[in-house]
């Protein structure tokens, strides 16, 4: 074997466990120098855990049990606490997933970089000052001299997931772990991000660890993919190979979830509308004159018809999410009106509304793990909207719970169990269920695929699209995901910085956006293909409204 | 950030005016007054009437109110009722006593509990935290007359060590100013070690699960280097918070303490003062004492401020 061909790094056997239970079991890979590898799956498949334990790092309540791990010419797992220390940090390093709690808020992010060379004694302060800028010039950051002053409330996502690659760079380790450093940006912001990554592995040459649960997002890094699931090793092979011929099932099952799909809609053109907001502004702050102290929503109109779907769709921060709750009644309009089922409707709060009202409209949050009382049993948390709208007492009610239950594609033994025992995904459909029970006729979706597996989620919009079609409900679909709303909505909205820049049917708003927005928005969802990175990247892109 | 600190500021003074009023009222309802206390078992209704009119006790109520509150607003807090002395002089010579002791005991309190809070907090359920626990739990739990009984019964009756009686006007030298101040000093302070270790312990340990520590220690850095220069500066607001309403167990304990080392401090005074019905003496350190915690309180306001970027640049 000529030492070019020598693998770098060497994982053999790696067994992790916590609580009782093996999470990693017999996991074998290894990396030559420079690689970059991917390590896919979904959430709870171990792929965060073994890229830490390559620092022979784990987290509370996880042990590493057995196997070895080999970085250069290091027997990780060996080291004793000191020279984990030196080793952390220096020869590998760490990108985290959401860099805005990765960076402790009450430091500069400055300090905080330069600590990282210091911490090690590998340059002086004045010369860890120095590259701190240089490294932030390499990543295309604003004012490159001047940003790291600033404390992490002052930047934005995506220039703190770069600030958070510049910390890991300064003393030019010789591996770099990437645990989902684009999850949480907006697909724009992620395009930006991944090509600074790139070219950065690319000229230090870093061998890289690539963790993530998009195979869009590593078909553009990755040399080598290896999926997981369950904490075992699924498939290894190079990234062409898994990404065109795949030999597990379970890799063709998360590539086919990555396809682009288009539910059957039902078309309604001349149905009676449902839900209808004209004018509505919006925001945070105290109202005066009818306008907010921070307006967040500028005069917004739209109508959904009876079993149709109005998608709405904008990065964080456009106002998505703070329409849902003005419809809701959570938050007061500032000004604006809006009819349900040709009534009108209270945009001052949620009390004023007639219970009528509040029966037909129903909103479904993000979080099911935290708009479900973990200490009532899921029969209890649908029976209560039952008994509340409908009266629904006993042996009445528990049959309603059952039928809910069925409607949502859930088995009735899960009746009587906390949300606490069930999956993601069965506690969405719960959570969706909960809304059901009023029997609504209208229900905002707020972002409720978003925290769910790709899998999962496609489920879960399937499962809507056919609730649709049984009970004729309307929806107010709230998502950043362009391929959700692609696969279930009539319509879509786009909002950009709180106001409609586009507004078309789902077929015409992909093939042809019209605003430069919604193209570079279209532009930007990661494809399966190699180099579509570069082709997106190639093009200048379209400035923002 | 100015306008966030005047605006604790004037809170302070509304909050105190209010305390003022309330202590006003409050000894007002007292029964019996002065001037009956003064004349005792001799009064008749002439006498005890003539010597009202002198002490201005006849007056209304409001008049009273508005009489004392515009003194104090000029420094002058009245003549004590007792001995006719001017009650800012009769304070003059405890205050400054009781200041030294609640002092020396936050000197003591606040060092030695963060050293042990953030040492239980690095090794969290380990036998130091245990012992710690326990030891804390004890200290905070057992009133503090009880304490200061015990140290004088063991530390001065049986073994001798310390003088049982804590007259410390009459001492002149560093060594002897030790000798009187150690009882009360731990006798006041142990209650606030075991509240303020437990209480940063954990804050502390609550913070060392956050995303920016695990950050800290991937970067090589060592488990205390990240609780200390990471995790401390953020909860530095809370702990400084908690600290100041622990600390305010100083401001009240001090009443047993003093009462029972016979320490010439202003609680002891204040105590005097209730039994004689010396209005003015009592009105007067109970709104010292109210300042005393409003004082505390608005410190750590400012130090959460100014520990916070958030709230440092607004």
């Amino acid at each position: 074997m000529s030492e070019q061909d020598k693998p770098f790094i060497e994982v053999s056997n790696l067994t992790i466990a916590a609580g009782g239970r093996d999470i990693v079991r017999n996991v074998s890979f290894a990396a030559k120098k420079g690689e970059v590898i991917a390590l896919i799956g979904e959430s709870g498949s171990g792929k965060s855990t073994i890229a830490l334990s390559l620092m022979g790092y784990a987290r509370r309540g996880c042990r590493i049990t057995g196997g070895e791990i080999r970085v250069g010419d290091r027997d990780v797992l060996g080291l004793s606490r000191a020279a984990l220390r030196g080793f952390r940090g220096k020869d590998i390093a760490y990108v985290a997933q959401s860099a805005a709690a990765a960076f402790n808020p009450v430091k500069r992010i400055r300090s905080q970089i330069v600590e990282a060379a210091t911490l090690h004694r590998s340059m002086s302060r004045e010369e860890a000052g120095r590259r701190q800028k240089a490294l932030m010039k390499t990543m295309a950051l604003p004012e490159p001299d001047s940003i790291g002053e600033r404390y992490v409330h002052q930047v934005s996502g995506g220039q703190l997931q770069r600030m958070m690659a510049a910390m890991a760079m300064i003393n030019t380790p010789e591996v770099m772990i990437f645990d989902e450093p684009t999850t949480a940006l907006d697909v724009t912001t992620q395009v930006e991000v991944l090509t600074a990554f790139k070219a950065m592995i690319r000229e230090r040459g870093v061998t890289a660890i690539y963790v993530s649960h998009d195979l869009g997002v590593v078909a553009q890094v990755a040399d080598r993919i290896i999926v997981l699931k369950d904490g075992e090793v699924m498939e290894n092979a190079p990234a062409e190979d898994v990404l065109e011929r795949p030999r597990s099932g379970f890799t063709r099952s998360l590539l086919d979830a990555s396809e682009t799909r288009r539910l059957d809609l039902s078309e309604g053109h001349d149905r009676d509308v449902v839900l209808q907001a004209d004018g509505v502004v919006a925001g945070y702050g105290r109202i005066r004159n009818g306008l907010p102290g921070y307006p967040v929503l500028h005069d917004i109109s739209f109508r959904i018809r009876q079993g149709q779907t109005l998608g709405l769709i904008g990065e964080s921060g456009s106002g998505k999410s703070t329409l849902g709750r003005v419809l809701a009644g959570l938050l007061p309009a500032a000004q604006g009106r809006a009819m349900l089922n040709g009534r009108p409707l209270d945009l001052r709060d949620a009390r004023r509304r007639s219970k009528l009202d509040r029966r037909e409209l129903q909103i479904v949050f993000q979080m099911a793990d935290t708009a479900l009382n973990p200490r009532l049993s899921n029969a209890e948390i649908l029976g209560r909207p039952l008994t509340f709208y409908h009266g629904l007492r006993g042996g009445a009610r528990r049959q309603r719970v059952m039928e809910l239950l069925d409607m949502v594609r859930l088995p009735a033994h899960l009746a009587d169990l906390s949300p606490r025992e069930l999956s993601g995904g069965q506690k969405q459909r719960i959570n969706l269920a909960r809304a059901l029970a009023a029997n609504p006729s209208v229900v905002i979706c707020d972002e409720v695929t978003s925290a769910l597996d790709t899998v999962v989620a496609n489920a879960v919009v399937e499962l809507l699209v056919e609730l649709q079609r049984e009970l004729g409900l309307s929806y107010l679909f709230i998502s950043h995901d362009l391929g959700k709303i692609e696969a279930m909505c009539n319509e879509v909205m786009v909002l950009l910085k709180g106001r409609e820049v586009e507004r078309a049917a789902r077929d015409r708003l992909t093939a042809a956006p019209e605003h430069a927005y919604t193209r570079q928005l279209v532009r930007a969802v990661p494809q399966l293909r190699r180099g579509w990175l570069e082709e997106v990247t190639s093009v200048p892109a379209a400035p923002t409204a | 950030m100015i306008r966030l600190i005047l605006k604790r500021l004037v809170l302070g003074v509304l909050t105190l005016w209010l305390v003022a009023t309330l202590v006003f009222l409050v000894s007002g309802a007292l029964p019996g007054d002065a001037a009956a206390s003064l004349l005792g078992q001799d009064a008749t209704p002439a006498t005890l009437a003539a010597l009202r009119a002198q002490m201005g006790l006849d007056q209304p109520e409001f008049i009273r109110y508005w009489t004392w509150l515009g003194g104090i607003l000029h420094g002058n807090f009245g003549i004590s009722l007792a001995n006719g002395q001017p009650v800012a002089q009769v304070i003059a010579t405890r205050l400054p006593n009781s200041l030294m002791l609640a002092g020396l005991s936050a000197l003591v309190a606040i060092p030695v509990s963060l050293v042990l809070g953030i040492a239980s907090a690095m090794k969290p359920n380990s036998v130091f935290d245990r012992l710690t626990t326990l030891l804390s739990i004890i200290a905070l739990s057992t009133p503090s007359f009880l304490i200061a009984t015990l140290f004088v019964l063991v530390l001065s009756v049986w073994t001798g060590w310390f003088p049982a009686l804590s007259s410390v006007d009459r001492v002149h030298s560093l060594g002897g100013l030790f000798q009187v101040m150690t009882l009360p000093v731990l006798a006041l302070s142990l209650s606030v070690i075991g509240q303020m270790a437990r209480m940063t312990r954990a804050i502390l340990l609550q913070q060392m699960n956050e995303p920016y520590v695990e950050t800290a220690v991937l970067k090589g850095s060592s488990g205390l280097r990240a609780a200390v220069l990471h995790a401390l500066p953020n909860v530095a607001g809370p702990i400084v918070n908690a600290s100041a309403l622990s600390l305010n167990a100083l401001i009240s304990g001090v009443v047993f303490v003093e009462v029972i080392f016979a320490y010439p401090g202003l609680t002891k005074l204040m105590v005097d003062s209730v039994s004689n019905r010396d209005l003015p003496l009592m009105q007067a350190c109970a709104l010292i004492f109210c300042a005393g915690f409003l004082i505390l309180v608005l410190i750590a306001d400012i130090i959460a401020i100014l520990t916070n970027p958030k709230l440092r640049t607004a």
